[in-house]
């Protein structure tokens, strides 16, 4: 169904492959969150890896900045739909992280929790291999508290939301589990290019 | 964080049409528009719509609008959309829709950011510009469903022509004895002007909680930076943060 008098903006050549359907992009960056921005002293962060109730791995800030770092350049792609090209972040890869606390994921889903209460469920396909990593610094410099400083996950190819800001550990799951938003009707895995916003969407 | 995690049922998020009955003025660029779903919802105050438009080539643009009118206002859904310039979709809304008009909407989506008569009050409710929507929903509601709860809006708006729902707001603190309707004009005042005529901060806000009888459920909606500094000044103010509830409408300019 066409809409009458619409015709949407000219959609800028070569960068037309790189938004997924539903998605404009933007120069800015937008801030979504459910509430303030909470702010933990750095002395009182830690970061944990915790299975079925038992710990894994902990490391304090010192020590976490102190693990091997990766640099990324990604595009990413918010559910309220603006897409960002060409972000650049450095933090420890999950990889990274696995052979720092000498495991192998102990499940096939991890919970991400947060600061401020807020979680998200992840596969643990979606982020070993190099895909996804626990990000402090964002074009540089030390990730605002805004956008999920001192924190937060970075799961660049899946909707934004699942990478969550302040993030303080991840627990492995045996099996899938909604966390904050997908227990409000968003999608369990939110894929961008197949467009799973919402429960229900394919 | 506390949360409503109520099970959305259906197909809720399947695109429909929905036409445009009614289009509205409410400033020089804000605009309000009535639409009636094939297949009508109930929602939560303060939840929003996803909205398609698709251009003859197939192109579409979504954006997301929250609902402002009550879940009472049952069979149609109020949309206010205010004008950005250069924009790709709300200058549609405001150049081009009229009535008769066919959209694609799905929804009601949206979880933490509602409320419901049964959560009761006090509430307090923060506003910036267009930020006021949402809230407006849930002042609709409460007056439907809980006119006991007691409320305060507090709303910033450049000037007193660009306040959204002027007139309501008016009829409503007049007419709603456990409301409070609080204006800040940042940028200009007319002659005689009473209320607040600075950005909020921390002492507005104090002056604001005073008039509620306990703590507050709170929800603060505007852009960006107006919503960092209310959140943080409530939570500075002693408002537990799991009491504030935030929903920003984009990039953080505005
Ligand atoms: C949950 C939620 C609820 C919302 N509720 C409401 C509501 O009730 N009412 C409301 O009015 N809005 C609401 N919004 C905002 C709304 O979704 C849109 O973002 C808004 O209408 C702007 O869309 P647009 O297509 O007109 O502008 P866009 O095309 O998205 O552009 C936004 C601004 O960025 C600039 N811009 C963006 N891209 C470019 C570019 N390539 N070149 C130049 N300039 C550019 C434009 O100048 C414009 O000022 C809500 C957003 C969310 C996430």
């Amino acid at each position: 169904m066409s809409t009458r008098g619409f015709f949407g903006r000219k959609r800028p050549e070569g960068e037309a492959g790189r938004t997924p359907p539903g998605q404009y992009l933007t120069k800015d960056f937008p801030v979504l969150s459910a509430g303030p921005t909470p702010h933990v002293p750095l002395d009182r962060w830690s970061f944990t890896l915790e299975h079925g109730g038992k710990l894994l791995g902990k490391w304090s800030w010192e020590e976490f900045l102190a693990l091997p770092r990766t640099k990324v350049t990604v595009d990413i792609h918010c559910v309220t739909k603006w897409s960002k090209l060409d972000t650049v972040w450095e933090g420890v890869s999950f990889d990274k992280l696995l052979a720092a606390a000498k495991i192998e994921a102990p499940g096939t889903h991890v919970m991400a929790w947060c600061d401020g209460g807020y979680t998200t469920n992840v596969p643990v396909a979606d982020l070993a291999g190099g895909k996804g990593m626990v990000a402090f610094r964002y074009g540089d410099a030390p990730l605002d508290p805004v956008h999920g400083g001192p924190a937060r996950l970075l799961v660049p190819h899946l909707y934004f939301w699942k990478s969550a800001k302040w993030v303080r550990g991840l627990r492995f799951l045996d099996q899938d589990e909604p966390g904050f938003w997908e227990m409000n009707g968003y999608h369990m895995y939110a894929d961008p290019w197949r467009e799973q916003r919402y429960t229900g969407d394919p | 964080m506390a949360l409503n995690t109520g099970t959305i049922a259906g197909n809720w998020a399947a695109w429909q049409a929905a036409e445009i009955v009614a289009a509205r003025v409410e400033t020089a660029q804000v605009k309000t528009l009535t639409l009636r779903p094939q297949t009508w919802r109930s929602f939560r105050a303060g939840q929003h719509l996803d909205v398609r438009l698709t251009a003859p080539d197939g192109y579409q643009a979504q954006r997301s609008y929250s609902i402002a009118s009550a879940p009472e206002q049952e069979g149609t859904l109020d949309l206010t959309i205010e004008l950005m310039a250069d924009g790709e979709v709300s200058p549609y809304f405001h150049e081009v829709a009229q009535a008769g008009d066919r959209i694609e909407v799905r929804g009601p989506i949206g979880g933490p950011f509602t409320w419901t008569a049964g959560q009761g009050g006090p509430l307090l409710l923060v506003a910036g510009g267009s930020g006021i929507v949402p809230l407006m929903a849930m002042l609709r509601h409460r007056a439907n469903a809980a006119p006991s709860a007691q409320a305060t809006l507090l709303y910033s708006s450049r000037g007193w022509d660009e306040v959204i729902y002027r007139e309501e707001l008016e009829r409503r603190a007049g007419d709603e004895p456990q409301l409070r309707v609080l204006h800040t004009l940042t940028r200009s005042q007319p002659a005689g002007w009473q209320g607040f005529s600075r950005r909020v901060d921390d002492a507005m806000l104090g002056e604001t909680l005073v008039t509620l009888a306990g703590v507050p459920l709170c929800y603060v909606c505007g852009p960006s930076p107006f919503v960092e500094a209310v959140a943080e000044g409530l939570v500075a103010q002693g408002v537990p943060p799991e009491r504030v509830r935030t929903e920003r409408f984009g990039p953080s300019g505005a």
